[in-house]
């Protein structure tokens, strides 16, 4: 009912490819766009910009990046968390090294890198493939992790090893307000989100597919692999970099290479997985997911008026977050994308099911 | 897909956040101090009685004295597990609870890097006694932060100077390793090392540990292929017994072993016992020591059954240095209601004042029951660290013993590096410094 396509007619090519092709959802979409451009920014508190939104946009970022390497093209990377450090670094050495160097520049100058970096390390894909790939592109993390960790350069020869950035300057002015940072991340979340969203959408995101769903058919019918897989690397970790320099820059503004370890890698993939594999909207679930929860769980004693002992409540949140996790994976082994695509379904029909 | 959805369930879990988030009730006679603690992961057993210690002394005062003139301490804690980002989100959730809050210990330098530059505009101080930045002493650069009592340079100095002292003062030609976390905690007192070694003529052998340092075969290998005079040993939580165990395996004798002090405490060297003995660590001014303040936090607090930790741990290094860290932060607030109003609840930024012109004299020491613990200290604008002391204990198999008179460490080589690397990261980070004169 809610989904009522009645009367809606795809007259032309172009209404037929449209991104939101029913109108209930282009409205939706809308409605979203002014909730978070204007009425997230008038009303939130600072906590919930710089603890909550900020990290859950900047990590759905990376998981994009990372949904479109695992989820439509089928390589499995560990090494997620290292391209976010190469991102990380390079921007902070863009903008060390050279005076006024614009944000976006050393921004997205931490993506090329990364993408470099990503082709790089994408190579072994050529030759091996499902979990061997996986422990090939552990290798990425433990050598960059290395990297960032014993080249002095990198630090730009900080005798700790860590590093911090400067005040933001986006076109002249400050970024210093919670809010300007969450705008930041939320115009880089909608122009590469959309960016994914079309590319999987388009030649090259059906090779991508194609590559995934079986590589010698897709190689029979005149998809290179060479190029595919590769360019697969390069697109994520491109948007990976970009998501790690703002993780970087953003959220933390100075950090040891611990913040970039294995463990990123993991709560990376463990978000595209509950998200859902092969699914834009997924890679938010999933960040959403992994982000939000612990977070919720961690108010919860709060609300209660329990007065538990901080380790105990730590504990108990890691138990019951590990036991969503169980619980989630086996209702919809698809992912929260999926759950949300019946659901849609459902209401397509609501009230009256055949 | 729709990525509204996505959107939908974000503001869901927002609004849910930000409504749930439960609001500043203090009331105005009530000051907040807020607890960044680690009790879980790989340094909970260095986090557990550091954050007893913080909460029994808040908790001693509030019974003792009935709060500060009148206000009342009350605190809240926060679990990091010693990582950065949840150590962000615990700051921005404390912050601005209450009246403001009083300054955080974050204890952890990782932390201690992420909200530093977030202080500087929050404008609340950050208090890192014994860890942090080393260059962060310098008060015109760091105007937030407070590394009191010392920084991992003195810590270095000293420990360096006693070695100095066992060898007659001459040490050419020797070779001392720094076994350290291979993390910023770790990698920090080398530029003091690499300085004095260029000094004196000692090599320096810097031999990494990847966290958290439960495998260190390899490195203890190399110790015996290298045979080093001294190691100086930075490590933290679990790496610390792991490691004194693979030098008893070695047989590299423990007195030959400084440990800085975070892995100098009781919980360190008991299960190893006397596989332990002679095993050497700092200490921060004289933590080592029992005072007036341990037999009060018994009476007041442990004999009512409000202690946070068990009894057993009274007088454990780490609990009492906890104890002095909560102390210090206490004596800012006190300080700064003497310049805003006694019995005042105060602001972040009023407290960060009251750090700033700590003066606590051998009489106040001595009547807060830290007589024996700690020597007067000063801090100023310029001189965020007060007044470093240090001495050296020994385990005996049983228990630490002081083995060294107080040391303060050589201003010939501290005041230069700290001049020169906060000059440094005011440049990195195009910040303006302030006059103090």
């Amino acid at each position: 009912m809610f989904y009522r396509e009645n009367g809606q007619f795809k007259s032309s090519y172009r209404a037929d490819l449209a991104l939101f092709p029913v109108a209930q959802d282009r409205w939706a979409m809308l409605a979203l766009a002014v909730v978070c451009f204007v009425i997230v920014p008038l009303t939130v508190s600072d906590y919930t910009f710089r603890a909550v939104l900020v990290p859950f946009l900047i990590l759905s970022l990376a998981a994009i990046g990372l949904n479109i390497l695992v989820g439509y093209c089928g390589q499995i990377s560990l090494g997620t968390g290292a391209f976010m450090a190469v991102g990380a670094y390079a921007a902070y050495n863009l903008q060390v090294r050279f005076d006024g160097m614009p944000l976006l520049v050393s921004i997205l100058g931490g993506g090329v890198c990364a993408t470099v970096v990503g082709v790089l390390f994408g190579i072994p894909s050529l030759r091996i493939r499902g979990l061997y790939l996986a422990v090939a592109t552990l290798a990425a993390q433990f050598f960059i992790d290395w990297f960032t960790n014993r080249v002095k350069w990198v630090t730009h020869d900080s005798p700790s090893g860590s590093v911090g950035v400067r005040t933001l300057q986006l076109l002249g002015c400050e970024l210093n307000t919670p809010v300007q940072k969450y705008l930041l991340c939320l115009g880089f979340v909608l122009v590469f989100g959309l960016l994914a969203k079309n590319l999987v959408r388009g030649a090259i995101g059906r090779e991508w597919m194609a590559m995934r769903d079986m590589d010698v058919a897709a190689a029979v019918i005149g998809i290179r692999p060479v190029y595919a897989k590769l360019t697969a690397f390069a697109v994520s970790s491109f948007i990976v970099g970009v998501a790690g320099a703002l993780w970087g820059f953003v959220h933390l503004g100075a950090w040891e290479p611990a913040a970039f370890g294995i463990d990123k890698s993991f709560q990376l993939l463990f978000m595209v997985i509950i998200g859902g594999l092969g699914s834009i909207v997924g890679s938010f679930f999933g960040a959403a997911f992994i982000v939000l929860l612990p977070l919720l769980l961690n108010y919860v004693p709060h609300w209660l008026g329990l007065s538990i002992s901080t380790a105990t409540a730590s504990h108990t949140e890691h138990m019951i977050f590990g036991a969503l996790i169980v619980f989630f994976l086996i209702v919809e082994p698809h992912g929260l994308a999926r759950l949300w695509s019946t659901a849609r379904q459902k209401l397509r029909l609501w009230p009256f099911p055949h | 897909m729709r990525i509204r959805k996505q959107l939908a369930a974000a503001a869901l879990a927002v609004a849910s956040i930000a409504v749930g988030a439960p609001a500043a009730l203090a009331q105005a006679n009530e000051q907040f101090i807020p607890l960044l603690v680690y009790r879980t992961g790989q340094f909970a057993p260095l986090g557990i009685p550091w954050a007893d210690g913080k909460q029994d002394y808040l908790k001693l005062v509030n019974a003792r004295d009935g709060g500060v003139n009148g206000v009342k301490l009350v605190f809240e804690e926060c679990e990091t597990s010693y990582d950065a980002a949840k150590g962000v989100e615990c700051y921005e959730r404390l912050k601005g609870k209450g009246t403001g809050a009083s300054g955080f210990d974050t204890q952890s330098t990782g932390i201690t890097f992420a909200v530093t530059d977030k202080a500087f505009v929050d404008k609340v101080s950050v208090e890192t006694a014994g860890y942090g930045l080393s260059q962060s002493a310098d008060g015109t650069v760091f105007e937030w932060n407070f590394p009191l009592l010392g920084t991992y340079w003195t810590a270095a100095d000293v420990i360096m100077q006693d070695i100095a002292k066992k060898e007659k003062g001459d040490l050419k030609g020797k070779k001392i390793a720094l076994v350290y976390h291979d993390s910023p905690y770790g990698k920090e007192p080398i530029a003091l090392l690499q300085k004095r070694a260029a000094a004196q003529g000692f090599e320096l052998l810097l031999l990494p540990v990847t966290p958290p340092g439960v495998e260190q075969k390899s490195t203890w290998l190399q110790i015996r292929q290298q045979k080093p005079d001294y190691v100086l040993f930075w490590s933290a939580g679990v790496m610390t017994p792991a490691g004194i165990r693979e030098a008893q395996a070695t047989g590299f004798p423990r007195e030959k072993i400084y440990a800085i002090w975070w892995a100098g405490s009781d919980h360190d060297v008991k299960d190893i016992g006397a596989g332990a003995k002679g095993y050497n660590a700092i200490t921060l001014h004289n933590s080592a020591a029992k005072d007036k303040v341990h037999d009060e936090l018994k009476k007041f607090v442990y004999d009512k059954g409000q202690g946070t930790g068990a009894a057993d741990e009274i007088g454990a290094i780490a609990h009492t240095r906890g104890m002095m860290i909560a102390m210090l932060q206490v004596e800012a607030i006190r300080a700064a209601q003497e310049k805003y109003g006694k019995g005042k609840a105060l602001t972040s930024e009023q407290v960060r004042w009251g750090f700033e012109n700590l003066n606590l004299t051998a009489d106040r020491l001595k009547a807060l029951g830290f007589g024996e613990i700690m020597r007067p200290v000063k801090t100023s604008c310029s001189n965020h660290m007060g007044d470093d002391w240090a001495r050296i204990v020994q385990w005996d198999g049983s228990k630490w013993e002081t083995k060294s008179d107080w040391y303060q460490s050589d201003k010939s080589y501290i005041a230069p590096l700290v001049k020169e690397f906060a000059e440094k990261y005011a440049k990195d980070k195009n910040l303006k410094t302030r006059s103090c004169s």
